[in-house]
């Protein structure tokens, strides 16, 4: 059976890929300005807790991670993660177009690349069918 | 520590590091499948219903704890190997043990086309971390 995707599983499968690049951005961007953290300044993780960009990536991660677990309650680990690779082609075109960053051809190699897994995913089943085994397992599960 | 002890220590850290990842993310998936369509799970019982379900599935609980080990592992392996070699071997080996251990424990149909993706993200995401 092939499984087709509703509109509201693509909008948490771009979700997905938003929050996360996002997310890991506004961190990156919030560590930046709280600074290195080792074992002899272990207190500057709690000075980070009242950054906001920490606190804004925090919460989209808590987001990503939602939405994450959403989309395998529907689709395969096998589906879910290469179509949701795009966010690494977003993060990329982020540093290229936004903060002006210069894209070597390698990475341009590496967006090509995951650009042509989220087409080859796209066009097949979002789910394996085990009757039995889903049958034991809503039995087991709830 | 000579040099090859040094990347034999590198190298283990980073298999242990993908390991876990690959052990939370398929137990996180085994425990939504358990569970079904989330989205039917919240119109039956609300959100509140829905966070309850799968906080108290242990597959998922497994799994959250296996990520959070995977983290303090990662935090391990940064302080033995450079990040531009353990974030893109981190992920290319995460994203080919997760399509091995989708077929053989999760039982997912792995076609040609989704190994292909695979290979594809692996490859690229190294690509895009150098």
């Amino acid at each position: 059976m092939k499984h087709t995707l509703r509109p509201s599983q693509y909008a948490i499968l771009i979700a997905i890929m938003l929050t996360a690049s996002v997310g890991d951005s506004l961190l990156a961007r919030g560590m930046k300005e709280v600074g290195a953290v080792d074992l002899h300044h272990l207190g500057l993780l709690w000075h980070a807790l009242f950054n906001p960009y920490v606190d804004a990536g925090i919460i989209l991660l808590i987001g990503f991670f939602a939405s994450y677990t959403t989309a395998l309650s529907w689709a395969d680990l096998t589906f879910v993660m290469p179509a949701t690779a795009f966010g690494y082609v977003v993060i990329a075109l982020m540093g290229r177009y936004w903060l002006h960053e210069q894209l070597t051809w390698s990475r341009w190699a590496g967006v090509a690349l995951i650009v042509c897994a989220v087409g080859f995913v796209a066009g097949g089943p979002s789910r394996t069918e085990h009757p039995n085994l889903d049958q034991m397992d809503a039995g087991a599960g709830r | 520590m000579t040099e090859t002890t040094h990347m034999v220590h590198a190298w283990a850290a980073i298999f242990f590091v993908a390991a876990f990842a690959v052990l939370g993310e398929v137990m996180i998936a085994s425990g939504m499948r358990q569970l079904g369509d989330l989205d039917d799970i919240r119109a039956a019982r609300g959100l509140g219903g829905t966070i309850l379900a799968v906080l108290g599935n242990v597959r998922f609980v497994i799994g959250a704890l296996c990520m959070a080990l995977n983290f303090f592992a990662m935090l391990a392996a940064l302080s033995l190997a450079n990040l531009s070699l353990a974030g893109p071997a981190i992920a290319a080996l995460t994203y080919i043990g997760n399509a091995i251990a989708a077929k053989f424990f999760l039982r997912e149909r792995v076609d040609k086309r989704r190994w292909l993706a695979t290979a594809c993200v692996a490859v690229g995401v190294f690509l895009l971390s150098r």
